[in-house]
Parts: C-alpha cells; structure tokens; sequence
C-alpha cells in the first residue's frame, strides 16, 4: 500500500490569496492512499523542508506531492529534502499551483478547484512514479583536441596544465594553423610569430600533450566521457622519428616548381618540404602530387641526401585508435575563395590580393622578404586601396550574410602598416561600416585615421579595372561626398569574408554534432553555454564556432579547456536518470526507434529468449544508451508496440495524470 | 504456371536447398485457397496451388519462417515484395534465410465479392484469367474476372518484383495507378457529419476479431499494444463507439509510413469494412505534404514520419478548408 | 459539464519542459490569466506525446485537446518537434477524416518567452472549444458516467 504525503505550500500571500490552501490540503487528503496532508506558509524554507523530511521519516512516505510553485523552481530543492530523508527523490512530484493556477485567476473558488484538481494528478503521477538512479559511466581521462591552430594549441596547453593528457590532431604538416601566416597582430602589433612560436615549441615538449600532424579524424563513436576515435596517419613518406628536420631534401630536391601554400602559392617550394622554418613537428614532408620517384619511380635523390635514412616512398597511410573522455573541436576557418568576385579582377590582375596573402607580402619570413613589392613587376606600390566586406553582410549567393568581424580591425592594422613603413604611400580604405568593438580597438583604429592618415572612404568598390600602364582603375562611390572616384591604385586589398574549413561540415557528421546554415558549429546556449556544443562532451573553440579574433579564440579555447577539466576530473559521470527504457520482451528490433534518436542512443543486440517449451529464440531487441540519451521520448512514439517507456514520464504516468485532470 | 512453380518447388526441395516451401494449398474449393508450407515433395505433388484465388500476402508468414532451421522458398507476387522489403527494413524477415521465386500475376479474385455476385449457393468457381465462370445450384453463369478483382488489383502498383532471388516469368514494369486514392478522396468530399456518419456506419459493425490486424504485414508486433495494459490502448472488444473509433485509428497510426497498401485488413474483414480507406488517407496526406513515399519500394527506405523538413507545414494545415487536401 | 448553465470545456494542455511549460510559467509571473478550464500536463519534449494520449483525454471527458512545444527549430532536444509537427499533422487530419471536430485539437508553438502569447493561445482555444460544445464524437460514456 502507498504512503502519499501531501504538503501545500501559501508561498507567503502568493498561493494562499487566491487558493483555499486549507481546502485543498482537506480534499487531497481524502485521496486515495494519502497518508498525511497539510499545509505551511513557505514550503521551500528549511523549517517547511523541514516539514517534508520529518513526515516522510515519521509516517514512512513512499511519495511525495509538493503543491507549490513551477517544478522549474523548486523541483531540485525538494527532491534533494527527499534524498535527505531517505525518500528516492523521483518518488516526489510537484503541483504547480502558484504560475499555473494562483497567479492567473481571479475566482477564489475557482482556483481552489483547480488547485485540487492539479494536486490529485501530482498524487495520480506519484502513485506510478518509480525510484531512479541515475547511472553511472566512468570518464576516460584524456582529451582529443581536432585542430592545431591558436585555438587547439591554448586548449590543448591548459588542459595538459590541469594535468591530462592531450592529443592533438592536425590535418597540416604542422601545428600553428592561420596565425603562422599573419605578420603582425591586431591592436598591440606584436609580430604573430613571436607570441605563436613559443606556444607551439610548448606544445611539442609538453609530455602531457601528443600532436598527430598531417593526420585527420576519420571515425568517432561513443559518447560523453567515452569516444572511441580512429586517426588516420596521412602518409608523409618521411620517418617522423628519424626525421631531424635539417632541411637537405628540401634544398636538393629537383621539383622546383610547387605552389607554396603557406605563402598562398606567391612563390614556389620542393616536392619536398618543411612548411616554414618553425614548423613544429620539424620534419619533411614529400607532396605525392608533385614527387617525381612517387609518380614515376625516378630520382630517389631526397633519399640519397638524408643523412639519417628517414625516406620511406613505401610508407603507406596508418591508423591509430584512441579512447577519449572530451573532444575539442578546434577547426577553423578559411578566408573564401574569390574566384566569384570578377568586378574586382582578383583572376585577373596579379596586384589584386586577398588580406591574408597581403599579410605574407608584408611578412618577414614572406616570398619577398618583408619588403611591400607589387606582384605583377616588383616595383613598390604607391598608392593602396583596401575594400572591406568582400564577401561578408551580402545577401547574393557568392556573398555570406553574416559580418566576418576581424576585416576592419586587420585592415586598420595593413593601412597602419603600410604608413609606417612607407610614409609617402597613399591608402584608401572603403567600407560599408568601420566595426571596431573591443579593448583599445577603436582607438587603433582612430590611430590609422588620426595619426597615419589613412583615408577612410565609406562606400563600396564598384569595379577594379587593371589599365595598359599597370595601375589599376578603381571605381567607387563616396557616399557621404556623394561622389563618383576613380583612383589610380597600383594595388588593391581584399578583406574576404570568412568561413568554416571545409572539413567541419564531414567532421560534425562524425560528431553528431550540430550546425548552423552557413556551418559553423553551434553551441549548447548562445549565451549560457557557448563553448559547449548540443551534443554531450563535444566542446567548440575558436573560429569553427563564428568569426573570431585572436583574443577571442584565446578566451574561448581557454574556456573550452576548463569545461573539459571539469568533465576529465570526475571519475563517474552521473546520467539523467529520465531516460528511455526499452521492454525487451515487447520489442521487434525494428529500428523505427533509433530512426528518430537525435542522439544516435539506440544501438541493436541479439539477444536470447527462453520461450516456454523449453524453446530458446535469438531476436533483436534495442538498447539505450545511458550517457547518450537526453531524454526527449520521442523514440516511445515511434515505436509500434510500446517496448519503448520513458522513464519519470512514463506512459502510465501520463495517461494517469490525463485521467485525474479530466475526472 | 502452376506447374512451372511446382517443378520449381519440388527441384529446390528435393535437392535440400531450402528444407520448406511457405505457397497456397488447395481447399475443398477452387476459391478457398490457404497459404501453407510444404515440407515433402508429395505433399506438394498433391495440394501446391497457384490461380486466380492465391490473393493471401505470404510475406508476413517469412516473419517466423526466415526463423526455423533451414532455408525456405517463398513465393511473391509482386504487391508482395513490396511488404518483404518493409519487413527487411524493420529486421523483421532473415534475408539469408529466405529464396524469394517471383511470380507473375494477373489480378486476384475477391471470393466474397465473387460469391455476392453470383447469386445462390456456389459449387463450383473457375477463373481462365479473364472470365469466372460459377455453377450454382440454380444454374450456371459467367462474367468479366475484372468484376470481381480485390480492391487492390483495381490500383496494381504493376508486376514488377521489389525483391527477388529468381522469377518465373519475364520481369514486369511499374505502373502505378494514378486513381488509386478515389475512394480516399470521395469520403474527403463529404461534410464532417456525413464522414461522422459514415464512418459509424462502417466502424460499427467492427466485431474486433482482429483479423485485420492478424493478417497485416506491417503488424509483426512481438506483443501488440492493444494488448498491453500499459499502453492506454488495450481494449478487447469494441464496447462503445469510442473504443472501436480508437482501435482503429491506433492500427492505422501504428502502421502509418509503414503500410504498403496490400489490401490485407480489407480483404480479411468479415465485415467488409473498407479498412484500406483509412492506411490509404494517411498515404495520401504524407504523399501530398512530405512528398512521395512508397513504403517497401527499398528495403532502406526512410518513412516519412521517420523524417522531417524545416519547412514542412504546421498540423494547422488541417484546420483550412477541405484539411491537408489543400495544403 | 453544465455549471451555472454556461458551458465550460474540459481542455488538456500538454507542454514541453522546456519551452511551454516555461512559457505557461511566465504567463503567470506576469499574472495574464487565461481560463481555468485548462489544465497543464508536463511532457519532455511535445515527441513525448503520443496519439493513445490524445485519444485517452478525450475518452475521459476532455472537449478540446492542445499540445504545446517550442518553435520549429528551436527543440531543446534539436528535432523532436519536427517529428511531432509530421506526428500530428497526419493524426489530425484522420480525425477529420473520421468526422470528429478538426478545432478539437491543436497544436501550437510557444517559446519560454512568449508568456502572452500562452495566455493568448489558450483564451482562443478555450472560446473555439466552447463554441463547438460538448465532445460527442469521441466520449466514451462509462467515463462519464460516475
């Protein structure tokens, strides 16, 4: 026989003006199987949990009915006083009668009526509820990080600092990602190599941390504290461990003519090569596109120069398998592909460049040299035209909708430093809106203006036309001069719109992890939690998440890592214990269940039965998975023959509380 | 044919590739043909049949057999492999189990019909495909076999087999009926208390014999829900309008998505309530709303109500005048 | 049920945890009232809901029934009431089909925000329902009999 507890809370006036508490607490009393019920001015006080501990220890309660204000209140408090007394907390339910009865009417007799009415389904739900525990799954401490850009490298640091183990997969030769590529950085103008550099040495002495260079993610299953990763190991045809990194192949190889992509293929590398001189890891790499004995089994001279034998043209693609506890997802970004933007004659004209291949044109360690040299014919450039939101706020399909945030700021910083070291050169920034939120950012941006006197034009480009005389025709409107310009530029900037690496959108697949329109991943909350993704252990930093700047990722990756602390330095995480049941007795195996999982939680088992007359059947049946499953119930629908239950909302809950509302 | 079959049957049993044969027996009558299996080759000599009257889906049957030792041949018509793939989609049927014979049809004989319309007691019924000819006590008569097809012949999806190991026969071609929701869109066409009525007038001769439910391929439930006391479901017997209104609104939700549209549950009710009037208005509305979905078409098919758009219309496309009809 | 001679309909409201029921919570912080007639089920997610519950409220004596989620795109749960919107499209227009008031039941999307709106949707459900009358089309009288 049950032992129901009733307890009406007044909540001060806020119940107790509209709803006869004595009223309700005197008819739920007469229920069937309610024990004691009573009322008290504050049932969420000590002296009123108080109350509900004594009466469930004294009058053995095997549930409870709170008739108070929103379970989103004070669910978690009561059901904690229940733990306390010894009562399993699920085994305790709360009647809203303060949001969803005392506040919205007016009628003193009415609303005591459907307070009751509300308390007698509470008491219907208790009379099903059945005790839960949550489970229990232990956590693999160790951490993934997917990508080994600024953002990977801060997170992986910090988490390796709390003392886990990291691994850290890059599809590059190298660690360092974009920002090896920036020459300076925005608003301190600190070379990005000096603060980056470092950082990536610490990586690689870490002994906490493992970097997989010029490896990819190739399968990922599992689930929060658990993910089993398969990596795959891109053949380099080179011996990373024998490898020294002294650079000979790379001088001697004869395959002069590769496009150098870390300069944007402004200048040439080897087949075989080191990314840039503070690759890390410093080891070669043989481009099989390009390499002559691994296209067509001549020259081998690579081979014959390396001192340490570290050539291997057999080597083939390898595997490498993994447990982790936590994923950081640290993809990145790229600048778009401008192809499309043919009135600027970006394909056209060599003087045309995109921002980030201008950066390797200022650069120290760039094709030339650091010294601003026009491309087409090596001359200095006079005068410079940077166009902003080349691609970002459009609404035409080349075009992003959204703002790439970080064009204004490194455009401030290109026009700033074109100025400096070439004080007789003439700069034209055109935008649409000079964007400059952030510490000391507007006042950088002020500087550009102010003190180096660039002049900021707010309008667009309409076309670039490259002349016979080598200078390039730009142009634009000033809409605050209201005026047509044509400048006679020798080069022309483009501050192209960002977006994801291409990988993300293959990658989110993997991780069930879910997507905005424009592929950027999305976070738990926008605002609450927005280094967390959806799905459970998968955490977001930096620019795969939208268009960030280095301070930002930094932030985010930082705090990225510290939710992957928190997660790594439990040994048990305590599930959701409202969770799908399957009734395997009921089950077809039809898989109608899983079809409608948003979290991939139902997995399938033969399973043996024994049938009467000793007859043993194999069927199969399904199976959920704790540390998946959130809980949403909609497998219990799609199933036809009601296997599937949700546990704390189950069918006979429901149905039950139907019936005491409609009595 | 018949013979083809039997040649087929007997040859793959007698050499031990399958150890049963799941194909229709004989009854006292030409008309009363039972899906059975055949385990020995005398027995198939003796009572293997395949005319004009082998209507019954055997597909549901493989749900059991694909689970006893040995392999079994099967033999489909091609409505029936719609519902084999369906079920090799659930993982109801062992594929490996089974060696599906495709057959050729030419229209299956409604009996009931066939009895109604030829008036007094019957003793004997033959069709030569075209033509059924019926010798009553009273006399003898004649008339088109189209007259007295099942309900689902008169919309044939078109002989082609889903799913097969071998035919017999040459390989038919789809060709769907574009007619085929006629009967769905006439009850649409009525006002709200005229298909109230309807309705009424239909459901309420519902014994709940549970025949429909019995024969319905897409029903392989291990225990259905109208027998779970837990379910909110379980009921018996229709006791009231209310509890037959929702048993089969229930079976037909539960078999939504799922229903290949074989014309089983009417064809078995002794009713004769038009059961397939209801599956068939829920494959409309999702042919209609979510696009066409042909149920058992793949054996990885994804059912509608397994999917979802952003941009599908909300329920309240149902409130505007004529329901999803104009959505 | 005649009270007062006026007739007020029984109505059953399930809402998710996470959008709805909050939304239905804030409607009362904001004190907008809606009538009392409609009663609150609490439900994970608006997938939870299955057409047996629908049917169950109406047989024992509920005259409107509405289900109440977060917007297309905004689940908690990120795609459960996409399947929900399909679930019930497809059950309501069988009722139809059937004959039974296609204004009996509803759904209806109601963000942890929309306090007003929840006391907008229920007013107008509650008067559509009153209007139509008692549910005749799916009572089941023994329920109603005590």
């Amino acid at each position: 026989m049950q032992r129901i507890g009733v307890f009406v809370c007044h909540c001060g006036t806020n119940i107790a003006a509209t709803v006869d508490v004595k009223r309700v607490a005197e008819t739920l009393g007469k229920e069937p199987g309610v024990v004691v019920a009573t009322d008290y001015p504050y049932m969420c006080s000590l002296a009123g949990q108080d109350l509900v501990k004594d009466a469930i220890k004294e009058k053995q309660l095997t549930g409870v009915v709170i008739c108070s204000c929103s379970p989103r209140m004070h669910e978690g408090t009561f059901r904690k006083a229940a733990q306390q007394a010894g009562l399993n907390s699920f085994m305790l339910e709360i009647a809203n009668i303060r949001e969803q009865c005392s506040w919205i009417h007016k009628d003193i007799a009415e609303a005591t009526d459907k307070a009751i009415s509300i308390g007698r389904a509470a008491i219907a739900k208790v009379r099903n509820d059945q005790p839960l525990t949550p489970s229990q799954n232990p956590v693999v401490k160790r951490a993934l990080v997917i990508g080994g850009g600024i953002a990977g490298i801060q997170a992986a640091l910090d988490i390796a600092d709390a003392g886990y183990d990291v691994d850290i997969v890059e599809k590059q030769p190298t660690v360092g990602g974009k920002m090896t590529q920036l020459d300076k950085t925005f608003p301190t103008l600190d070379c990005a190599s000096c603060i980056l550099t470092p950082k990536m040495v610490d990586v690689a002495q870490n002994e906490k941390i493992h970097i997989y260079s010029y490896s990819e993610v190739e399968k990922v299953e599992g689930y929060i504290g658990n993910f089993h990763v398969q990596i795959r190991r891109k053949a380099r045809y080179v011996d990373e461990d024998k490898c020294t990194g002294c650079g000979l192949c790379t001088q001697k190889c004869p395959m002069k003519k590769v496009p150098n992509e870390f300069n944007l293929g402004l200048d040439d590398r080897h087949a075989v090569y080191i990314p840039f001189a503070q690759a890390v890891p410093k080891v070669a790499t043989i481009d099989p596109r390009y390499c002559k004995m691994l296209k067509e089994g001549k020259c081998g001279l690579c081979s014959k120069v390396c001192g340490v034998g570290a050539i291997d043209y057999k080597q083939q693609d390898r595997f490498v398998e993994q447990d982790y506890g936590a994923i950081v997802v640290a993809t990145g970004f790229n600048p778009i592909r401008l192809d499309a933007f043919d009135e600027f004659a970006y394909t056209e004209s060599k003087d045309v460049v995109s921002s980030l291949e201008f950066e390797r044109l200022m650069n120290a360690a760039g094709p030339n040299n650091g010294v601003l040299l026009r491309p087409s014919d090596g001359k200095p450039p006079k005068t410079l035209v940077f166009v902003q939101c080349v691609g970002s706020r459009g609404t035409s399909c080349r075009d992003k909708e959204y703002c790439s945030k970080i064009c204004c700021m490194y455009t401030a910083k290109h026009a700033m430093l074109v100025k400096e070291h070439y004080p007789d050169t003439e700069v034209y920034v055109f935008y649409i809106d000079v964007r400059t939120p952030g510490k000391n950012f507007d006042e950088f941006y002020r500087r550009a203006v102010e003190q180096f006197g660039v002049h900021y034009i707010k309008g667009m480009v309409g076309k670039v036309v490259p002349q016979a005389d080598g200078s390039l025709d730009v142009q634009a409107s000033d809409l605050l001069a209201r005026e047509q310009l044509h400048i006679k530029a020798d080069m022309v900037v483009l501050a192209a719109a960002m977006e994801p690496d291409k990988s993300a959108r293959h990658l989110a697949t993997m991780l069930t992890a879910s997507m905005d329109t424009n592929d950027w991943f999305t976070e738990a909350h926008p605002k609450l939690r927005p280094v967390e993704s959806p799905t459970a252990g998968i955490f977001l930093a930096g620019a795969c998440q939208g268009p960030k700047d280095i301070p930002d990722t930094v932030t985010q990756a930082g705090a990225a890592a510290s939710k992957v602390i928190g997660l790594l330095s439990k040994d048990h995480l305590t599930g959701n214990p409202c969770i799908a049941e399957c009734n395997e007795l009921r089950c077809n195996g039809c898989s109608s269940c899983a079809n409608v999982c948003p979290y991939g939680a139902i997995t399938y088992v033969d399973k043996e039965f024994k049938m009467p007359a000793r007859v043993v059947v194999t069927r199969r049946v399904a199976q959920v998975n704790a540390a998946l499953c959130q809980g949403c119930g909609g497998c219990t629908v799609a199933c036809p023959s009601g296997a599937m239950d949700l546990k704390g909302f189950a069918t006979s809950q429901i149905l039950s509380e139907v019936d005491a509302i409609c009595q | 044919m018949q013979d083809e079959m039997k040649a087929k049957a007997i040859e793959m049993l007698s050499s031990g590739a399958v150890r049963r044969v799941v194909g229709w027996r004989e009854g006292d009558f030409d008309y009363d043909v039972t899906p059975a299996f055949f385990e020995s080759v005398e027995d198939l000599k003796a009572h293997f049949v395949y005319n004009d009257f082998c209507g019954p889906n055997l597909s549901k049957y493989m749900v059991k057999v694909s689970r006893m030792e040995g392999k079994s041949l099967v033999f489909l018509k091609p409505c029936d492999t719609y519902s084999f793939n369906q079920l090799l989609d659930e993982h109801r049927i062992r594929r490996d189990q089974v060696h599906i014979v495709g057959i050729p049809c030419g229209g299956m004989i409604d009996c009931y019909k066939a009895l109604r319309k030829s008036s007094g007691d019957v003793l004997e019924m033959s069709s030569d495909g075209t033509t059924v000819k019926v010798k009553t006590l009273t006399g003898e008569m004649s008339y088109p076999k189209n007259d007295v097809v099942e309900e689902r012949c008169l919309c044939c999806k078109g002989g082609k087999h889903m799913v097969y190991d071998e035919l017999i026969g040459e390989e038919g071609t789809l060709n769907p009926d574009s007619n085929r929701f006629r009967g769905v869109k006439m009850v649409e066409k009525k006002s709200p208390e005229e298909r109230f009525a309807f309705w009424r007038g239909e459901l309420s001769r519902c014994i709940r014999c549970n025949a429909c439910r019995d024969v319905c391929p897409a029903c392989t439930c291990e225990l259905c829900v109208f027998g779970n006391d837990k379910s909110g479901a379980a009921t018996k017997a229709p006791v009231n309008a209310f509890e037959e209104n929702m048993y089969h609104i229930i079976r037909a939700f539960h078999v939504a998505g799922r229903c290949t549209d074989c014309g089983e549950c009417s064809r078995v009710c002794p009713e004769r309530i038009p059961l397939h009037l209801i599956n068939r208005k829920f494959i409309k509305d999702y042919d209609e709303l979510y696009g066409n979905y042909q149920a058992g078409e793949s054996s990885e098919g994804v059912s509608p109500l397994f999917a979802y758009k952003e941009s599908d219309p909300d329920p309240s496309v149902v409130l505007k005048e004529g329901g999803a009809d104009n959505a | 049920m005649p009270v007062n001679d006026t007739y007020r309909p029984k109505i059953v409201a399930f809402c998710c945890n996470w959008c709805s029921y909050a939304g239905a919570d804030l409607a009362g912080t904001n004190r907008l009232q809606y009538p009392a007639e409609v009663k609150i089920v609490r439900v994970p997610c608006s997938c939870r809901v299955n057409p047996i519950f629908i049917l169950r409220a109406y047989q024992r004596g509920a005259d409107g029934v509405i289900l109440c989620g977060c917007h297309p795109g905004d689940c908690h749960y990120t795609k459960g009431n996409y399947f929900t919107r399909r679930r019930m499209t497809l059950l309501f227009s069988m009722l139809d089909y059937l004959g039974i008031e296609k204004e009996r039941t509803r759904v209806e999307w109601v963000s942890a925000a929309e306090g007003n709106r929840f006391a907008h949707v229920m007013q107008d459900f509650v008067s559509t329902v009153g209007k139509l009358g008692p549910n005749k089309r799916l009572e089941d009288l023994r329920c109603k009999m005590k």
